[in-house]
């Protein structure tokens, strides 16, 4: 092929195809959680597109931001898929993310020589966090409105009054307005070239130390004479055709939703959102959308000291910031859940049912029980991080097997 | 395809439950996007009793050819202001007069069955739970939406209902709340005749706050087969290479 010639002595086309798809080598035991970090970049792709075209319909203007989506919605030629693809994907977005995160936790991922690849990790999620919230203002309804209102108000809660004028700052107004849609929008329609660097960079350092498996084993440990991983096989072919399959599979029940259950009874597209915003009407009940909802319990169960609302702030960041601490809290001799001991897997099924049920309390109206039951909740979602150095040092492994099991 | 969604639904029906709050309890509308006739009697509810006061902004006449009518038949029976048939379904009615007659001005009804949970059940209730409260500056007020600010504009067809109270006790406090509403002076319709009118206007309303409802679910049917014909051959296609691995 000359043309590829051609193109070889001027950008190395053979050699990133090779080191990045045909000769990378990746663990032959992939299971099912494995197709979750094609799928984040399948959603990410999904985003960004039917993103650029409801960009070309929508008006970031206070006064006309509503009726643009409904016109979208009725008027715009196909229209109504690209926004259901959009306001979905967001949710498959996190819901995709949720499942890839838990995957690095279940085998390790996070261990050394993983930890930068876990922290790019976490950054992408903080990138998402911000991406989805300045999103889920653009349709200008009540609870977009509001839960804007609410979370940035948190930032007026910061200490040395420093608060306020950083809360007016980010609104560049005094209340959400006019001035906070139109930056929000800006902010955006950016983030997410930021999310695919970032996702770029988290491919270059999963390719510099090679992907982890369901049994935590170093692949690179045992090669054969031409030094390529006895337990390796080339990404593509063997991942590419399977991974098509996997976003088959993902498609459907993506298109399931977004044809025949595009609300997800309230939980996607919340119903207050189907009325303008409207800065005169407090809704009732103010309730993020599902995947902030775990934070917003922990921000809810912290009460206030000394008449402010900081340390509810500060738990819910530390929330956050907590996981780019895990590669150096994880004091175990294996990776893989497979050979770590019962101390770890009920620490695990612990942290697995406190975020589901703290994002289940965040949709709730707060009752003095269920702050309660929040604050029991939040305090073994940290438990997991902060003993963990404690619990996986006492934990009783089993021994790691020389090479990966089927 | 419709039982499975059914058994879809019910699987995460906790999920929606559990995003609602009202107590309050509400007949089922059971209404049939798929009956253009209800839809099309619905609509001339709603530009007769309805559109005095509230807007459908985001709906065009002219999408009502989509159920089964005419431009001619539209124009005729619907657009009673004139206009063009590509018009949205907007007042004359301006929001700061509105304000200043009914204390907030009445909400644009393009969205309103989405608004609220189960918005179709909602809908028909609250448009059958009017009673005489003279309390309440238009002398009427509703067990489904307490102390609202509309006036009971379909009571000629319903006619006048009162409240039955009963007592609930509180511990040692005795509260009067309203048990059931009761017909004291009838309208032009029957009880049965109007059930059905408030349930075509309903049919017509959820139609407007998502027109291409139906479309999507006849698409999404053949989205999925096709999805169903991929996956085989995607399957098929990750067999054969890997045959050879393990």
């Amino acid at each position: 092929m000359s043309l590829i010639n051609w193109i070889d002595e001027r950008f190395p086309l053979t050699k990133v195809w090779n080191e990045h798809l045909a000769q990378y080598y990746a663990p032959k035991n992939f299971n099912f959680w494995y197709f979750f970090g094609s799928l984040a970049m399948l959603v990410l792709v999904n985003q960004i597109v039917t993103g650029l075209w409801l960009a070309m319909m929508y008006k970031p203007d206070a006064n006309l931001a509503f009726g643009s989506v409904e016109y979208i919605m009725r008027d715009v030629d196909w229209g109504w898929l690209i926004r259901y693809m959009h306001s979905t994907g967001a949710s498959a977005f996190f819901l995709v993310i949720y499942l890839h995160m838990f995957r690095g936790l279940m085998y390790g991922s996070y261990r050394k020589p993983r930890e930068l690849l876990w922290i790019i990790g976490v950054i992408i999620y903080l990138a998402m966090m911000a991406t989805a919230f300045m999103g889920y203002l653009l349709p200008w309804g009540q609870m977009s409105y509001w839960g804007a209102q609410v979370i940035v108000n948190l930032f007026a809660a910061f200490p040395f009054g420093i608060g306020e004028p950083l809360s007016i700052w980010i609104r560049g107004d005094y209340v959400i307005s006019d001035a906070t849609l139109n930056r929000f929008f800006a902010l955006h329609f950016v983030l997410p070239f930021v999310l695919a660097a970032l996702v770029f960079l988290h491919i270059v350092a999963l390719h510099k130390v090679g992907s982890n498996n369901p049994d935590g084993i170093e692949i690179k440990k045992n090669k054969d004479e031409n030094g390529i991983p006895l337990d390796g096989i080339p990404f593509h072919p063997y991942y590419s055709v399977k991974d098509i399959m996997g976003v088959v599979v993902f498609i459907a029940l993506f298109a399931a939703v977004v044809f025949f259950w595009p609300d997800f009874g309230g939980l996607f597209l919340e119903p207050p959102n189907f009325e303008p915003a409207n800065p005169l009407k407090t809704p009732e009940h103010i309730a993020p959308v599902w995947y902030f909802t775990p934070f917003y319990a922990m921000l809810r169960a912290v009460p206030p000291m000394f008449g402010s609302q900081f340390p509810g702030v500060v738990v819910m960041f530390a929330a956050i910031l907590v996981m780019f601490f895990l590669p150096w809290l994880d004091r175990s001799p294996v990776k893989s859940i497979r050979y770590k001991g019962l101390l770890f897997k009920i620490a695990l099924a612990i942290f697995s049912v406190s975020f589901v049920v703290l994002a289940w309390l965040g949709m709730q109206p707060a009752t003095p029980g269920s702050t309660l039951a929040a604050q029991i909740f939040t305090a073994l979602y940290f438990a997991f991080f902060l003993l963990m150095p404690i619990y996986t040092k006492i934990d009783k492994t089993k021994p790691v097997p020389e090479r990966v099991t089927k | 395809m419709k039982k499975l969604i059914a058994i879809l639904s019910l699987a995460l029906l906790p999920l929606s439950a559990m995003a609602g709050g009202g107590e309050v309890h509400l007949d089922e509308a059971n209404i049939d996007l798929a009956n253009h006739a209800a839809i099309q009697r619905g609509a001339k509810t709603f530009v007769n009793y309805c559109m005095g006061c509230h807007s459908a902004q985001y709906f065009r006449y002219s999408k009502l050819t989509e159920v089964g009518l005419t431009e001619q038949e539209i124009k005729d029976n619907l657009m009673l202001g004139g206009g063009k048939i590509r018009d949205q379904m907007t007042i004359a009615m301006s929001p700061a007069d509105a304000a200043e007659w009914f204390g907030a001005p009445p909400p644009d009804l393009t969205l309103i069955a989405r608004v609220k949970h189960d918005g179709a059940d909602w809908l028909y209730s609250y448009l059958r739970s009017f009673y005489v409260d003279d309390s309440r500056p238009m002398g009427v007020n509703n067990t489904v939406f307490p102390n609202v600010g509309m006036p009971h504009v379909l009571a000629d067809l319903q006619g006048v209902q009162k409240a039955v109270y009963k007592e609930v006790k509180h511990g040692d406090k005795t509260e009067h709340v309203v048990d059931h509403l009761e017909l004291v002076e009838p309208g032009s319709m029957t009880p049965a005749e109007y059930d059905a009118t408030v349930r075509d206007l309903v049919t017509f309303l959820v139609h407007v706050s998502e027109p291409m409802k139906l479309e999507r679910q006849r698409l999404g049917i053949w989205v999925l087969l096709f999805l169903g014909v991929l996956f085989v051959l995607a399957y098929l296609l990750k067999k054969e290479y890997w045959k050879d691995i393990h």
